[in-house]
């Protein structure tokens, strides 16, 4: 398991937007490249802080007591059951606390469901048991394609080694340009499936019949990876997402040789295209 | 009934059937609280091999022992399984040993239909496992059994779903057992305000139980139409609504994560103070606690559907509510710890079941607040974090509380003490292997890993292989428990009507064991 992590270094150096793949955290959130991942990575680390000090207080006391009022220390038990002041304060200090951790997540929340003026329009179509991927508004309008999990089967199943992004990778990337406001839709084919990309703190479920949406502004270059977040059958856990932001020309260069493997598609073998589950979607 | 006294002392014994017959036709509260006991344990037993099993799939990276198919059967089951086949009957075990004890009642109200509740249980338990072996095998839509997944299934989907209107019938008429026995047979004297505590939850449990169990009867029989019948509930190309299920299941389903709760509080509630030698802390905000977190269970349930997509005003509302069962739940945890603030505490097995219960559930308590807040829980719905959050309040909370309360009253129940340094054994193996199997699932969420993956990259894999072997600790560690009860049910110290020194109320006036019949004589309570 550990020689893998290790030999992904070398392989991650190759790539140089490879700031924020998601192997630099182990323990806590994945490292935030939207402002909105940004916010919630704060108010998870401010809820972490008031929670480790309520719990120091706590049972701070509670281990005083246990250790202090046991009987084989000669404690006597005192006679009290009830202290109407005492009640009263430790209802009305946590709703304060409360007040206070729900301000910023009600911004957040608000900030969240602001999909208004997106650059570009992506509808992301969950199938049993891959992406279908439509670029319906802005640049790289008329895009679509299906973005299946790569990893070869031989590693599931232990006959080879595994590489670093085992069952993260994709064949066909979604790509987006840098600093621009990327609104996802999300819907599904069969059953409910979920859009997630951690360091985007996106997840919304792609739900058959309806359509969803959500939004991202992603400010740093590179490989982000994600993964269908709604049990959705047995292939679960085999649907991943990778998303690549490029800069301005990369993304340029991307829509124009889609538009062409679209075009070459299109002209000599018609009803190949039909057999595609993309053009369902 | 007999108006000759000499009757009265051997009447009972002529007419009772013997052997098996003796409890498959028994209406004695003992009895059946006696068989709930051992059909949850059996059940425990079943849910927890398909936990291992899952775990040893996990232990590493790639897929070793089981397909992507049976996991998911298996993460169904195991699920469903502990919620309805283990912890609930558990639960209902206790009420129906205790609460007649607690109240100076002679039985349940009902005590023909209290039997029927419980052989109820065998046949749907029945179903739900043997659906492993149809074609198809066993339901693999998650616990929860959404749609249009659920649709999709064998007919694995059609027996669990009876099985859940089964256990649910089960569960309404234990229910409605436990609030007439409450209500109207409680010794004189004895005023709801001077019930114990444990009596209080389960009253208020029993309600919960009333009020939602049809709720979710109705969402697995539209289920069962969409799948049979041409209906279009859940089907959006038929003019259906996917998110509906969610809403119905979870207007169930948050309840039913307090009715898991709620009688553990009472369990903790009478063995904190026993062991503290001093009266809890806020017995009424106590009681009004439980009430209010019952009320409040009825208006947060869409915070299990944030990723759904709502719109703001709806995320807001169920945020804010779901932050609000903090308080009376934090209440609780203070009144709790001030109970055993200036204590005179001796630390044996259900105490040490207690505090734990304490120091962990609370851990579980915070990790809920943080999935309070809509825009985080964005980060964490689905994901391993979660799977940490519901087994710190499900095991810490509800299965140690239960540990807790049947060493507890073991003595009462079997007139033998159990094994007390056995006891601490179970109980130190318990929480550190829990520990060990269920933090490090916390970091696995928060790095990305989601819940109900087969397989998953490299980089998790150190954390969960340390959950595997944790779990194998927690999992063998149960067997300690199996055995301390069959000793003590086969013998050991007498123990004495009253064995806690610090125990108070009626049950510790009966000699142990608990004779068959008590309190044909209600007493008075002052």
């Amino acid at each position: 398991m550990r020689h893998t992590t290790r030999a992904a270094l070398p392989f991650a150096t190759t790539f140089v937007a490879f700031t924020a793949s998601a192997s630099d955290a182990r323990y806590n959130l994945q490292t935030p490249v939207t402002g909105i991942a940004e916010q919630i990575h704060g108010m998870h680390m401010l809820m972490l802080l008031i929670c480790l000090v309520i719990f120091v207080a706590v049972f701070g006391v509670m281990f005083w007591s246990v250790f202090k009022h046991r009987k084989s220390k000669g404690a006597v038990a005192a006679h009290f059951h009830e202290n109407t002041a005492v009640e009263i304060a430790w209802t009305v200090v946590p709703v304060l606390i409360l007040l206070g951790m729900a301000y910023p997540a009600t911004k957040t929340v608000i900030a969240m469901k602001d999909t208004s003026n997106p650059d570009i329009t992506i509808k992301a179509t969950g199938y049993q048991w891959m992406w279908g991927y439509d670029y319906l508004k802005g640049e790289g309008e008329g895009v679509r394609f299906v973005s299946m999990m790569s990893t070869p089967r031989e590693q599931i199943e232990g006959a080879a080694a595994k590489g670093p992004n085992y069952l993260l990778e994709v064949d066909n990337p979604v790509v987006v340009p840098v600093g621009k406001k990327i609104r996802i839709l999300t819907t599904a084919n069969d059953v409910i499936h979920s859009w997630w990309v951690p360091a985007f703190g996106v997840k919304q479920d792609a739900i058959p019949g309806f359509i969803r949406d959500t939004w991202f502004r992603a400010e740093q270059e590179g490989v982000y990876r994600g993964n269908c977040a709604e049990l959705c059958g047995k292939e679960h856990g085999f649907m991943p997402i990778e998303v690549h932001v490029v800069s301005a020309e990369k993304y340029a260069e991307w829509v124009a040789a889609q538009k062409k493997r679209m075009a070459e598609q299109a002209q000599p073998a018609a009803p190949q295209a039909s057999a595609n589950p993309a053009t369902a979607g | 009934m007999s108006a000759v006294p000499h009757g009265l002392e051997h009447g009972h014994d002529h007419h009772q059937p013997s052997g098996l017959m003796r409890w498959i036709t028994t209406t004695n509260h003992k009895d059946i609280g006696t068989m709930y006991l051992i059909f949850s344990f059996i059940m425990f037993l079943s849910g927890g091999v398909m936990a291992l099993t899952i775990r040893a799939e996990l232990f590493q990276p790639g897929l070793q022992v089981v397909q992507p198919e049976f996991f998911n059967q298996l993460t169904t089951m195991h699920g469903l399984v502990m919620v309805f086949g283990a912890i609930m009957p558990a639960f209902v075990g206790f009420a129906n040993w205790q609460i007649p004890l607690m109240i100076g009642a002679s039985d349940m109200a009902f005590a023909r239909m209290n039997n029927w509740s419980f052989w109820l249980l065998p046949p749907a338990a029945l179903l739900l496992v043997g659906s492993f072996f149809v074609p198809g095998g066993a339901t693999a839509a998650g616990w929860t059994l959404y749609a249009p997944l659920s649709i999709q299934m064998g007919m694995g989907m059609d027996m669990a779903i009876f099985a859940v209107h089964i256990m649910g019938i089960s569960s309404i008429m234990g229910a409605i057992n436990i609030v007439v026995t409450v209500l109207n047979m409680r010794a004189p004297g004895m005023t709801l305000m001077k019930m114990p505590l444990f009596c209080w939850t389960w009253l208020i449990t029993a309600y919960l139980l009333i009020a939602v169990m049809p709720v979710l009867a109705g969402a697995v029989t539209m289920i069962l139409t969409d799948r049979h019948f041409g209906t279009s509930f859940f089907n959006a190309a038929g003019g259906g609504d996917p998110v509906l299920y969610q809403h119905v299941f979870w207007f169930f389903g948050h309840p039913e994560v307090y009715i898991m709760i709620l009688p553990a509080f009472g369990i903790v509630s009478q063995v904190i103070p026993t062991f503290a030698r001093k009266p809890l802390f806020g017995y009424a905000s106590m009681v009004y606690a439980t009430a209010s977190i019952a009320i409040l269970s009825f208006v947060v349930w869409a915070h299990h559907m944030f990723t759904t997509g709502m719109p703001v005003t709806g995320t807001l509302f169920f945020m804010y509510a779901t932050m609000l069962i903090a308080v009376p739940t934090g209440v609780k945890v203070f009144n709790w710890i001030a109970t055993m603030w200036r204590g005179s505490m001796t630390f044996e097995t259900p105490m040490l079941f207690s505090v734990g219960f304490l120091f962990v559930f609370t851990m579980g308590g915070f990790t809920g607040l943080m999935c309070a807040i809509a825009p985080a829980d964005i980060q964490y719905q689905d994901t391993y974090f979660v799977v940490a959050h519901f087994h710190y309040v499900l095991v810490a909370g509800s299965l140690f509380a239960l540990f807790s309360g049947a060493y507890y009253w073991l003595p009462k129940w079997t007139g033998h003490m159990y094994d007390e340094r056995l006891g601490k054994v179970h109980f130190w193996c318990s929480i550190i292997f829990f520990n060990i199997t269920f933090f490090p699932m916390h970091f696995l969420g928060l790095a990305g890993m989601p819940r109900r993956i087969p397989d998953y990259n490299p980089m998790f894999a150190d954390f969960n292989a340390m959950a595997t072997i944790g779990a194998f600790g927690f999992g063998f560690s149960q067997l300690i428990l199996l055995y301390v009860v069959i000793k003590c049910v086969r013998g050991g110290e007498k123990a004495a009507a009253k064995p806690w020194e610090g125990a108070e109320g009626l049950e510790w006036t009966v000699p142990s064991p608990a004779p068959y019949h008590t309190f044909e004589e209600p007493p008075v309570v002052r």
